[in-house]
């Protein structure tokens, strides 16, 4: 399927869910509501004629005017078609709705997004941080991080 | 508890009982024990906090994260695309060329960029070189998990021989800054293919030596066959890649299914995984699948020094990469799997996000499903069938 064809009937199906879309772009883009992901998700693996089996990548990104957003790069095996898909918040309101109950793969890169760009993934089950350690201060992937001073009291050399 | 919808069935108890062999049932408890973040058998540094029922595993939590650099906070400071390289190296430390050319690949892709042949054909070789190496120590580390240290000392030895051609070739033995974007660092030196095409006369029975060493020893078998089962549809929907996921029964590579370079050039199969010594997707299948991805290897190196044509190693590409607003994303298959860079560019000179998706990350995340139900001491070699590099999951 061509990203056109999986626009369309991404939007037939889900109407004002799916907000916007970049069709021309090195890799074709859909943006989506940050609330509906998990249905759009379900939808997109289960749908005989979509088939994503595959979720390549999930990132977090900060965008730098206040927006932060995942994508979900997805490709099928069975098809051999790809799309990306995107999501977005607010800083002040950083919650994407968690998609892990459709890919298992999601859990580990959500954490990773929540861990360093500060997205909350809602009815993630495991929402820790994952690569920095628990009582980490911040989010180090955001443009206007500062790296502390300190940490537990420890100078932190940089 | 120990619930598991598909994994094996042969260590499973009803939770919190043992029935003795005159009919009574004890009561268990269950016990926490943390392996790592310095244990032997973790590849590096990672801490598994282990839920065990007697000597049966109820849950694994791995716990990453030692080793994070923050390689992708890195790049975006980096001042030039090209500069980001050697961060890449650092990422996975035993295939760091196979991280430079998924990078290289990503960044040329957004500048519509041809590069010359010579140069794809250098870096199918020295790809495949890597591959090579960095299987030779999974195989070999992996041997040592189950408790062969000889097959471990071949595996280094040959590796060395690999190690001396890309040292002749850019000066360096691990982390070499070797392909950049538009090209390589260093022409081959004048020696470079026959001292290679030697390498893939000695290194053939080597592979047959290693096997009869190990792979097929019966004690190896025994203990790996049905061991840390991974069943195809867990294997796609965790994202698994590699081994890992063709040991499932996946017929899956990038290089032959999402192709770069010029790798759909040459003749050579992907290796799947068969369950000739127990199930699908079994730590003997993965280790196998390693070991027949290395003879395929050789033949795709033979064939490409075959071809190697004259001319230039850089393309002609400004020193200050700028590329167009946009992103994109590009996977490459290295020896642990799905390697994607995720390149946002805003224009200037510098990257505006790199993300990695790194192939031993996603790998590991699955090893909570396939180790519940099995037994403590199978968890070593289940992990190390994994291959994990610790530098490259934490990035």
């Amino acid at each position: 399927m061509t990203a056109e064809e999986i626009y369309n009937s991404l939007k037939a199906k889900f109407g004002d869910a799916v907000l916007e879309a970049k069709l021309d772009a090195l890799q074709p883009w859909i943006l989506v509501a940050s609330g509906r992901t998990k249905e759009i998700a379900f939808f997109l693996r289960d749908d005989p004629v979509m088939q994503f089996d595959f979720l390549m990548c999930l990132s977090g990104v900060d965008y730098n005017d206040g927006r932060l957003g995942a994508v979900y790069h997805l490709s099928s095996m069975v098809h051999r078609h790809k799309i990306v898909l995107k999501a977005q918040c607010t800083k002040e309101n950083p919650h994407v709705h968690s998609i892990s109950a459709v890919w298992g793969t999601a859990n580990w890169h959500e954490r990773e997004a929540y861990d360093l760009v500060g997205i909350v993934f809602d009815e993630h089950p495991d929402l820790r941080r994952i690569l920095l350690p628990y009582d980490w201060e911040g989010y180090p992937l955001r443009k206007d991080y500062k790296v502390p001073e300190f940490y537990n009291g420890m100078k932190v050399p940089y | 508890m120990i619930e598991s919808k598909t994994l094996p069935t042969r260590y499973v108890t009803r939770p919190g009982e043992i029935r003795t062999s005159s009919g009574k049932t004890l009561r268990t408890d269950e016990m926490i024990i943390n392996m790592g973040p310095q244990h032997p058998s973790t590849h590096g540094v990672l801490r598994l906090e282990i839920v065990v029922d007697g000597e049966i595993i109820v849950d694994v939590i791995p716990h990453i994260g030692y080793l994070h650099r923050c390689f992708e906070k890195h790049a975006e400071h980096m001042s030039n695309y090209q500069q980001v390289i050697p961060y890449a190296d650092r990422m996975d430390y035993v295939a760091a060329m196979n991280m430079e050319h998924g990078y290289a690949v990503a960044v040329e892709r957004m500048l519509k960029l041809e590069v010359p042949e010579r140069v794809e054909y250098i870096r199918v070789i020295m790809a495949e070189l890597q591959r090579i190496a960095s299987h030779l120590i999974a195989v070999g580390t992996f041997g040592i998990d189950a408790g062969a240290f000889t097959p471990f000392l071949y595996a280094f030895h040959d590796r060395e021989h690999i190690l001396d051609l890309f040292e002749m070739t850019c000066g360096a033995r691990l982390l070499y800054n070797y392909i950049w974007v538009g090209g390589l660092s260093h022409d081959l030196p004048e020696q470079f293919v026959d001292k290679c095409k030697e390498f893939c006369v000695y290194f053939k029975p080597r592979i047959k030596q290693f096997n009869d060493l190990l792979t097929y020893n019966e004690i190896f078998v025994k203990r790996c066959a049905n061991v840390g089962v991974l069943p195809k549809d867990v294997a796609i929907n965790y994202a698994c890649s590699g081994p890992m996921l063709r040991a499932s029964g996946v017929n899956w590579d990038l290089r032959r299914d999402d192709p770069y370079s010029i790798y759909n050039r040459f003749e050579w199969e992907p290796q799947v995984g068969k369950g000739e010594m127990g199930t699908v997707g079994d730590t003997w299948d993965r280790h196998i699948v390693r070991m027949r991805e290395m003879e395929q290897s050789v033949k795709i190196i033979e064939q490409a020094l075959e071809g190697i044509p004259a001319g230039n190693v850089q393309a002609a590409i400004p020193k200050k990469i700028r590329p167009e607003v946009g992103e994109i994303y590009a996977r490459t298959e290295t020896p642990r799997g799905e390697l994607g860079y995720y390149v946002m560019s805003d224009g200037s000179a510098s990257p505006f996000r790199v993300k990695a998706r790194s192939p031993a990350f996603v790998n590991l995340s699955v090893l909570p499903e396939i180790s519940r139900g099995g037994m403590l001491a199978d968890l070593v070699l289940i992990a190390g069938s994994v291959d994990i590099v610790l530098g490259e999951v934490d990035r």
